[in-house]
């Protein structure tokens, strides 16, 4: 290859190695969107053959030079009938397929462990249970089903990674979820794919999976001390949720441990489910989420918790199981602060959220 | 003006003394006319400009992708190239492209009138469309904008600082100029047709425009209240769109949709309405199934109104109404492959020639099969949470839109170009650069479609190395396929003084407008026309051609 | 040219040709030119729907959602107003279906003055609107420029029934008021263009423009004013009387 000068040479070397027509089917979904792929290719390709040869049959047989004057036809129902109903029976295929896809990509199982990701412009920030925080990565163990929470902190994004087949875009003001479970060590792309901004094309990371060995070692080696829960509980006290939510008999606000994945009773007599979503907007705007049998009191918190903090408080929420601890803290606290309880004026005073909340915005996120 | 003019022979056709060209001539003549002829001839020159403005930041953007990392300009800059290209093609290139030049010109004579039914606001649907462009071109110099085509709040509302107002406020003002083009083509198509022109002796390009009409008068007004919501956001943030403030972003992912879905029918209609002409024409026989392609264009813009949603199947909407949009998109698959079938079988039994405006329609076909297929892919739900939002999607709009439409578009200025100026473009030239189209076209957007299964995003100014290869050939395609679009304009400039003279129907057309004199009268008709006959009846044709030449003889 | 091909009636042609100077040269006669230009009209409504539509959407939506917000941000708008403006309205409907009787009986001094009648009506409409404005104004009820959500937190005396609203449902008012003005504010756009269409009508009618045969102008106008009429038919019961049905 001695004409070819090195320097191309080396370039069309690169470029080979690293050209590729699909990319890699690394997690359990993979497969199954790969093959709906194949067939729509499939049919395609039937249909594209089709039409060029009937094209190119036509203008061969029927040329001027070989048929110099043509036959009216004015058409034929049964041919319109089937060229309707063939293409329309094809298309309920890929229909019935895709969505049947679309249901297992976006109904995660019930075991899947769940990490939560915030995006912001131009950054994904991941946070897993323990309270390991990741930027621009993320790192999960191999076959095991991983649920990501998303939400943005302020356009959209959307969450992508090409070699799981997976994408969900994230949205600002609240949850969305997919879920993946990786089949194949090695690192991935993770691309941002919704227009977000100047540096849209640098919101990209990468995806690590792991055998759940090392995993389990990354998981220890990169804690924070705390986790999601525990930086929750500490929050939920500092925001004076224990106050109203101390699960006593007396307590203004409803119990809140093993509230989660039940359904409650609204005060307009409808029932919810309590998932993430419910308990994200219950905090923001609670008055849209009165449970049955409880006063519309509780201030919003609307702008005064950072949607990590807001993660914090779901995650340590879904995990809360008794209400011991809280009514522990509750009553140091009150020996703390006397008699002089901030919440129990808020309705006499207008309800200004600043006064009901005990915490500045600055300080809820350790 | 009692000279036989349909002869076939072009050697003896000479150039009318009066047309609709040489009646007046100042400035004025062109800038206050009512003539349809002489508006669509405004339309396509101010088109022309922008089309090629719109390359241009195709280019830019082609030539950033070339390597690997944004070295060649800032990633804002991209990001304002790709959105400009956006705006500009959509909004001021494909939405007005054949209904306002071709079908401005061609539509009122099909049905056998003398102007559109409201002359003063076709000529104002123009000046909007100026004033319009010219707004866009403001934001350009300005300093550009760079919310991408889609203006995705909050993103365009609270979080760039560039022109989003002025571009706004230009696609409104545009928006504008496409209903009235519309409202004037569906009164024309119901109170103007000549007597004995039914609505089943209606071409289908006009048929084609109907339905296209329709969704321009019922979808654009939505985009211009969301539009509106959007310059009273930014303005003032009135928090209709905005989470902090109650508001729903996906509501304007919804009304956005709600037009630019119908949209992109509004853009494809008219040129399949082109298609079924050109092929008619040149396999001298009637549209295989005349009332099936009819309705199905019809029945596009029907469904056209009830699949937006499945621009949002990945952004939380509810899985059972992905549900029904996924199926509602498969239903309005069906019409489209219904039509490419007919036009198919149309050729059956033909007696077809090769002229230019075939050899696009064959590229069409072709192409707009392929990119109908593909919109399959992404209509399936599963198959789209993977191809969505990558370049899978703007390889498939590309090639409905600029394999079909701007295919489409290129066959119809071919086709009536003998028409609009009297003069024949030159074959052999216009036959490569039908073919050099075609090779840069696929060569250019075929490779984006393997880029977006291996997950490429689409408005990076930036991407991984092991892109580079297909990004590489995509912009040698553009190179080549730039070239196609250059030539025509070139030499299609070059007929206008020295090409031959076509006569009035070099074609052998059936259609009314062929069988008046080229270029037309003012007037369009000497007198009223009186319609006996059936859309593309080539057997009355040429009988009459028969009748013509004893006369003569 | 083109004689042989396309048969035609010369005969008939010339008739039509002789008459009214109103007729435009690419219609055939008067008849098609008068139902050419109702039928655009017809249509440019139906485009007008399209356009209020999208915020008739967002509303549903929202009321939907922040139900009491509206309540108590329709509180905040004068009932009494509102009817008066609605009767107006409704009075110039009137006063503008007999102009354009009066345009079809060729009276021109009648129709002069029912056109000025909905002129008067029209500017009345507008006048009370701009008092809403101004009393939102000073209530900090408009959104973005100077809203504040505080008045909502606390009992309304006018309304002694209604409990005040919970901070953060009181912020979503905010989302009322912004209907509230995209909604009124594009029906008085509407309402401004149609006062200054009118103004050229009622010059045009006093030279005598419309009394002579022609008068499609004035009855594609009337279309337009009814049409202004029915949005303002709608607006009223859902931002000033929708909590009132109990």
């Amino acid at each position: 290859m001695h004409f070819i000068s090195p320097v191309l040479w080396q370039f069309l070397v690169n470029w080979l190695t690293h050209f590729a027509l699909f990319p890699p089917e690394a997690s359990s979904i993979a497969p199954h969107a790969d093959a709906l792929y194949f067939f729509l290719i499939a049919i395609s390709l039937v249909g594209l053959v089709l039409v060029v040869a009937l094209v190119a049959g036509f203008s061969f047989l029927y040329r001027k030079e070989r048929n110099p004057e043509a036959t009216q036809i004015e058409g034929s129902t049964l041919l319109e009938a089937t060229w309707t109903i063939i293409p329309l029976a094809l298309f309920m295929v890929a229909f019935v397929w895709g969505a049947l896809l679309y249901f297992r990509i976006y109904n995660p199982p019930t075991n899947a462990m769940n990490i939560y990701v915030v995006g912001k412009q131009w950054m994904w920030k991941a946070e897993h249970p323990g309270g390991q925080h990741e930027i621009d990565s993320l790192h999960v163990p191999l076959g095991r089903p991983v649920q990501l929470t998303l939400i943005s902190q302020d356009v959209f994004h959307s969450f992508s990674i090409p070699a799981f087949r997976v994408k969900r875009e994230v949205i600002p003001g609240r949850y969305t979820t997919v879920w993946f479970e990786a089949t194949q060590e090695g690192t991935y792309h993770l691309f941002c794919t919704q227009y977000c901004g100047t540096l849209h094309s640098q919101m990209i990371g990468t995806i690590t999976v792991m055998k759940p060995a090392d995993y389990e070692a990354w998981t220890e080696g990169s804690t924070s001390g705390m986790s999601l829960a525990q930086n929750g509980e500490r929050l939920f006290a500092s925001m004076g949720c224990n106050a109203c939510h101390g699960g006593n008999a007396t307590s203004r606000g409803p119990n809140l441990a093993e509230v989660y994945m039940t359904k409650v009773q609204m005060t307009n007599g409808s029932y919810a489910m309590v998932d993430d979503a419910f308990l994200r907007d219950s905090i923001l705007n609670p008055t849209m989420h009165t449970m049955a049998g409880f006063a519309p009191i509780m201030p919003t918190y609307q702008g005064q918790i950072s949607e990590e903090g807001l993660i914090d408080l779901v995650e340590y929420i879904k995990k809360l199981n008794s209400n011991y601890r809280i009514q522990q803290t509750l009553n140091t606290s009150q020996v703390q602060s006397s008699a002089q309880s901030p919440a129990s004026n808020q309705l006499s005073n207008g309800g200004r959220a600043q006064q009901a909340a005990p915490a500045a915005p600055g300080m809820v996120k350790p | 003006m009692s000279t036989i003019v349909s002869l076939p022979d072009q050697t003896t056709a000479t150039l009318p003394k009066r047309s609709y060209l040489n009646d007046g001539y100042g400035l004025k003549s062109w800038l206050l006319t009512g003539d349809h002829k002489r508006i669509a001839i405004l339309y396509l020159i101010s088109i022309t400009f922008f089309f090629f403005i719109g390359a241009f930041f195709a280019g830019m953007v082609r030539l950033e992708l070339l390597t690997p990392p944004n070295d060649l300009m800032a990633a804002d800059t991209y990001n304002k190239m790709f959105t400009m290209h956006g705006i500009v093609m959509v909004f001021l290139f494909l939405v007005p492209s054949v209904p306002a030049t071709i079908g401005n010109f061609v539509l009122p004579i099909m049905v056998g009138a003398k102007d559109l039914a409201f002359p003063k606001i076709n000529l104002l649907s123009w000046y909007l469309y100026v004033a319009g462009g010219v707004m866009t071109l403001a934001a350009l110099i300005l300093g550009g904008v760079d919310t991408g085509w889609t203006f995705t709040t909050p993103l365009s509302t609270h979080y760039l600082n560039t022109h989003v107002i002025t571009a706004g406020l230009a696609v409104f003002v545009a928006g504008f100029s496409s209903i009235f083009t519309g409202l004037n083509f569906i009164v024309t198509v119901h109170r103007m047709r000549a007597p004995g022109m039914t609505w089943f002796r209606l071409p289908l390009f006009v048929w084609s425009h109907y339905a296209a009409s329709v969704l321009m008068v019922l979808g654009t007004p939505v985009l211009a209240i969301t539009l509106v919501l959007v310059v009273l956001e930014r303005l003032i943030g009135i928090g209709v769109f905005d989470p902090a403030k109650g508001g729903d972003p996906l509501l304007f992912q919804h009304l956005f949709w709600f037009y630019s879905h119908p949209a992109v029918y509004i853009m494809i209609l008219p040129g399949m309405g082109v298609i079924s002409e050109v092929i008619s024409t040149f396999s001298r026989k009637r549209v295989f199934g005349y009332t099936a392609v009819a309705f199905s264009s019809v029945a596009i813009a029907v469904f056209a109104f009830f699949v937006w949603a499945h621009h949002m199947f990945i952004m939380g909407i509810s899985n059972y109404s992905a549900l029904v949009f996924s199926l509602l998109t498969m239903l309005v698959a069906v019409p489209s492959a219904i039509k490419i079938f007919n036009w198919a079988f149309t050729l059956y039994k033909g007696s077809i020639t090769f002229e230019t405006p075939m050899l696009y329609a064959f590229g069409f076909m072709g192409l707009f099969t392929i990119g109908g297929l593909t919109g399959v892919f992404l209509g399936s739900m599963g198959m789209d949470i993977h191809l969505t939002e990558t370049y899978f999607i703007v390889a498939h709009f590309h090639f409905v839109m600029v394999g079909g439409m701007l295919m489409a578009f290129l066959s119809g200025i071919h086709f009536w170009w003998p028409k609009m100026t009297g003069r024949m473009y030159p074959e052999g030239l216009s036959k490569l650069a039908a073919l050099v189209t075609f090779i840069g076209f696929n060569l250019t957007f075929f490779p984006q479609f393997i880029l977006g299964y291996l997950g490429m995003p689409r408005r990076y100014a930036a991407y991984p190395p092991e892109f580079q290869v297909l990004n590489v050939l995509s912009t040698a395609g553009a190179t080549v396929l730039g070239v196609g679009y250059l030539l025509p304009m070139l030499y299609l400039t070059w007929s206008l003084k020295y090409g031959k003279i076509a006569g009035p129907n070099p074609w052998q057309a059936t259609g009314l407008e062929w069988q008046i004199q080229s270029p037309p009268l003012t007037t369009n008709f000497e007198e009223t026309p009186l319609v006996d006959y059936e859309a593309y009846d080539y057997e009355w044709l040429a009988n009459k051609t028969k009748h013509e030449v004893q006369t003569v003889g | 040219m083109d004689s042989q091909a396309i048969a035609t009636h010369p005969e008939q042609e010339q008739a039509e040709h002789e008459h009214s100077p109103y007729l435009r040269h690419h219609f055939a006669n008067l008849e098609q030119q008068k139902e050419t230009s109702t039928f655009g009209m017809w249509l440019f409504l139906l485009t007008e729907i399209m356009f209020f539509g999208g915020l008739f959407t967002a509303y549903l939506i929202y009321r939907n959602w922040y139900y009491p917000a509206f309540v108590a941000g329709s509180h905040q708008l004068s009932i009494g107003l509102g009817a008066f403006n609605t009767a107006v309205l409704i009075c110039s409907s009137f006063t503008m279906a007999m102009g354009v009787h009066a345009a079809e009986m060729r009276w021109r001094k009648p129709l002069v003055g029912w056109l000025l009648a909905t002129l008067f009506l029209g500017c009345v409409f507008l006048g009370v609107k701009a008092i809403e404005y101004h009393e939102k104004w000073e209530k900090h009820h408009v959104p973005g420029l100077n809203f504040s959500a505080e008045g909502f937190t606390k009992l309304d005396p006018h309304y002694p029934e209604d409990k005040p609203l919970p901070l953060d449902m009181a912020e979503k008012t905010q989302v009322y008021f912004s209907l509230y003005f995209a909604m009124t504010g594009m029906h008085a756009l509407h309402m401004v263009i149609g006062v200054s269409l009118l103004i050229i009508l009622v010059v045009r009618a006093w030279g005598g423009a419309y009394t002579q045969g022609h008068m499609t102008t004035v009855e594609n106008f009337g279309l337009y004013w009814h049409f202004v009429d029915i949005v303002w038919i709608f607006l009223f019961p859902l931002l000033y009387l929708i909590s009132r049905h109990q």
